[in-house]
């Protein structure tokens, strides 16, 4: 582990900055999520190190998951350090080279790491032009640099001349002054993916990729179904396969499963194919439980689970007792559960070193949390754990923990050999965790001028995120989430609860809006005071030709609007319904995020999200029953295709006075509200359940 | 269980000893190391195990090993030519078609083939030509946009 005593040793010399914030120990503090033994977190956020070589290599604990951080974090370093985009090496989520982080999750990379990062590169800067001073005795103010060169006069040299013999660190507290967004020159503008050319050539090492001398590949024996218990396994006929080695060690705790404590059983062999006949060979019993809802009935099971007080109010929150509500207006809602599915599945290659460290190279959003999870499980300090974190297959929320880290590991350690576990796409849809489902009860009233004089909205299941309505509410409001039980494991997804929240309040505002015949835009516009919603709002519905739209029939159009994580989003859908299929025709969207880093980047991540959101909004749907997942493989569980893209057309609102936030979740989440307004403006069907199917019955609630 | 001793992969015969029932998929990755075609599915549903064999696009998840004996096959590694990028790699990185990347090898390869068929394709015969492939990120209208690029620039190359 790199620290600031060891640092240079590692490194070489050359200069060094490192970014201190003591609210980032605070917040990493005592999060649920940290394992018993894991070190205290620092309170250094990232590091850059200048080689004499002038190399510039930038260290953070955030990842790339296909978000494009690791462009933009280039491009803060290329701003303020004033050095080319080629010139500059991005390590992200190494444990042993990287500072500490949470994870890269909640659209924190752009908010949090992004200055952070800049501030490094600006002190870099400022050490550079002390260098050049000092070495040619010129006054500071006479020094720039520009393009990778320090220039005085006719004197110039290159970062690696001026840091030639020197060890040099600084530790700059997180404010410091930055370039202004209206002069930035390398921020702000459309740098191309850094590691493009590697991901079209298929050089990228994804987890999947990595190879190891002598590795082994690896597969996990699996329950038939949730909640299953291991009675017995013949390995007879396994073990009797050339090359075969049968594994059997104490599984880790699974949550939403009762596998605590049962063992993990599995097989390594010489390569794939051998392995998985190793594992088709194993004879297992198993002992099954019954009585598990199924994706029809789960949300009555919510209702049912719902913990008296429980319930978690938000903005202005009332005082209604939970489990059940009382209110007998409130309008039902359901989401369903649906697979985050990332096109690498996660995967994971384990190494142990002779002296017992282990490294893991894996796909994760959180490799320090992996970290955790691997030092607890196998019950060694953490300094002996190495995670690395290859640029991923994508995430979308999916890839938090360290399952295929923890199962590749543990088969390692018994093989003597380094192992590959990388999962099935059938293991992914089964035993990853879910999108939760979600009951959402809503109720609002409005006066004879169409203003909101109550609100009152009840969630089960599917989270906190975009709770809380960006609407004015005159009267009572009441906004709770009902803590209850997942028959399914579950848990962050992109945006996670907002696009559940989002999809409800956003449908129930056109329901309300309808209710006293008013136009969506109009009933919208005029009951919010946010300015920069009203921005996004006019932005989409302008561009859109809200005012100017011709029914047709079989065609619908509809809106909504939506605020999360410092995002603002507005979509217009147009949809035609032909015998009950909906085809989305256009979505016209706008987002505003602050001042953008990489507009080209930005508009791929806001279409991408459209893309996403219709296969949630139309036909994304995990079906269960009996513990079994049914929709476990992409012939069964249908995600958007280039034949379902709508014309997308986005709309970003560059706002230069107002520091960049995130952009990764919020644009998914006035997508399946505005399809859905369409569809009712289409068909008069209001489809109070995600996904949306003119014609089928509400599930029972 | 027939043994497959060598394949012509990206212009040379490539020496090995598998059993030939084995994917085509796994050959590439495991044995010769061409991780650049992907698994995404293993049931032919997502398409990022494509590669060329003869120039057709084939899906390598459901093609034996033994399937493409004396056959040509083309994975992503050898589309680019002496460090040159193929015109369909050149505009996927010009229309940043892409945000992970894990389905973008079998995308180009897919739209190669397309443009080797239908080299001035419409946009809805890029839409069914491509409809096999999934990209889970979303990036669809920047992957036609990009193809429809290649076209005008000649892309069969």
């Amino acid at each position: 582990m790199i620290t600031r005593r060891n640092f240079f040793r590692a490194m070489g010399s050359g200069l060094a900055v490192w970014i201190v914030d003591p609210a980032d120990a605070q917040e990493s503090g005592g999060g649920a999520r940290r394992g018993m033994n894991q070190q205290a977190p620092t309170d250094v956020s990232a590091w850059l190190h200048i080689s004499e070589a002038g190399a510039v290599t930038v260290f953070t604990g955030k990842v790339e998951v296909g978000q494009n951080a690791r462009t933009s974090l280039t491009q803060a370093v290329a701003e303020e350090l004033r050095a080319p985009v080629g010139s500059i090496r991005m390590v992200m989520g190494d444990t042993a080279l990287t500072p500490f982080d949470q994870g890269t999750f909640g659209s924190q990379t752009t908010p949090q790491m992004w200055p952070r990062i800049r501030k490094a590169a600006a002190a870099a800067r400022d050490m550079l032009t002390d260098l050049a001073a000092q070495k040619w005795d010129v006054d500071r103010a006479s020094i720039s640099i520009l393009n990778g060169t320090v220039t005085a006069g006719k004197q110039s040299a290159g970062f690696g001349e001026l840091t030639h013999g020197q060890k040099l660190m600084r530790t700059i507290p997180a404010s410091e002054a930055l370039t202004p967004a209206t002069e930035w020159k390398v921020a702000g503008t459309s740098v191309a993916k850094v590691n493009g050319r590697d991901i079209v050539t298929g050089a990228h090492q994804y987890t999947y990729d990595v190879h190891r001398a002598g590795m082994l590949y690896g597969k996990v024996l699996y329950p038939p179904q949730f909640g299953a218990k291991l009675v017995s396994v013949d390995a007879s006929a396994a073990e009797a396969i050339p090359g075969v080695t049968v594994v059997r060690d104490k599984f880790h705790a699974r949550p939403n499963s009762e596998s605590a404590g049962d063992d993990l059983v599995g097989v390594v062999a010489p390569d794939p194919a051998t392995a998985e006949k190793a594992l088709a060979a194993l004879r297992a019993e198993w002992s099954t439980a019954g009585g598990q809802p199924s994706n029809k009935d789960v949300f009555a099971y919510y209702k049912k689970h719902a913990r008296a007080g429980g319930g978690r109010g938000g903005r202005g929150g009332g005082a209604a007792e939970t489990g059940a509500t009382a209110n007998p207006n409130l309008v039902p809602y359901t989401v369903a559960y649906i697979a985050h599915t990332p096109l690498e599945p996660r995967a994971a290659v384990a190494e142990w070193s002779a002296d017992g460290k282990l490294t893991v190279w894996t796909g994760t959003q959180r490799p320090f949390g992996v970290r955790s999870e691997l030092a607890q499980d196998l019950g060694m300090p953490e300094e002996n754990v190495h995670v690395l974190m290859p640029d991923t297959g994508s995430g979308y929320g999916g890839k938090h923990n360290g399952d295929a880290a923890v199962e590749a590991a543990r088969l390692a350690k018994a093989a003597g050999r380094p192992v590959k576990r990388a999962w099935t796409r059938e293991e992914e849809m089964t035993w990853a965790y879910f999108r939760p489902g979600g009951l959402i009860e809503v109720y609002g009233a409005v006066d004879a001028q169409g203003k909101l004089t109550a609100w009152e909205f009840h969630n089960y299941n599917s989270g906190p995120s975009g709770l809380q309505s960006p609407y004015v509410i005159a009267g009572q409001k009441t906004e709770q989430v009902h803590q209850t039980q997942s028959p399914l494991r579950q848990g962050s997804y992109r945006g996670l609860a907002g696009t559940a929240n989002h999809f409800v309040r956003e449908s129930y505002m056109d329901e309300l809006a309808h209710s006293v015949k008013m136009d969506p835009l109009e009933f919208r516009l005029q009951n919010m005071n946010d300015e920069r919603l009203r921005n996004v709002l006019e932005a989409a519905a302008g561009k859109f030709g809200w005012k100017a739209r011709q029914k047709a029939a079989g065609r619908g159009f509809g809106l909504a609007v939506g605020m999360e994580k410092g995002g603002y989003v507005a979509a217009c859908a147009e949809v035609s319904v032909v015998n009950g299929a909906v085809k989305v025709l256009r979505v016209v969207q706008s987002f505003e995020c602050g001042a953008v880093v990489n507009p080209e980047h930005l508009r791929n991540q806001v279409d991408g999200a459209i893309a996403m959101g219709v296969g949630g909004a139309l036909f994304e749907q995990i079906e269960f029953a009996d513990g079994k997942i049914a929709s476990n493989r992409l012939s069964n569980y249908r995600v958007p295709r280039f034949a379902d893209m709508p014309v997308i057309e986005t709309v970003l609102l560059d706002r230069k006075d107002l520091t960049p936030a995130g952009a990764g979740e919020t644009p998914i989440m006035a997508v399946a509200p505005a399809i859905g307004n369409a569809i009712f403006d289409a068909t008069g069907q209001r489809i109070r359940s995600l996904p949306m199917t003119p014609g089928n019955k509400m599930p029972e609630v | 269980m027939a043994r497959i001793t060598q394949l012509d992969v990206n212009g040379a015969v490539r020496r090995l000893d598998v059993d030939g029932d084995r994917t085509l998929l796994s050959v590439l990755r495991d044995d010769l190391a061409l991780t650049g075609t992907k698994y995404g599915c293993g049931e032919g549903q997502c398409a990022a195990c494509t590669v060329l064999v003869d120039g057709q696009p084939t899906k390598s998840c459901l093609t034996k090993a033994s399937a493409v004996l004396g056959k040509k096959v083309v994975t992503i590694e050898g589309l680019a030519a002496d460090g040159k990028l193929h015109p369909v790699q050149e505009a996927f990185l010009d229309a940043d078609a892409m945000q992970c990347g894990w389905c973008t090898p079998g995308m180009i390869l897919g739209a190669v083939g397309l443009l080797r068929r239908t080299p001035n394709p419409t946009e809805a015969e890029i839409v069914s030509g491509m409809n096999g492939h999934i990209c889970r990120c979303g990036t669809y209208p920047r992957v036609v946009h990009a193809i429809q690029t290649a076209a005008r620039k000649g892309g069969r190359a």
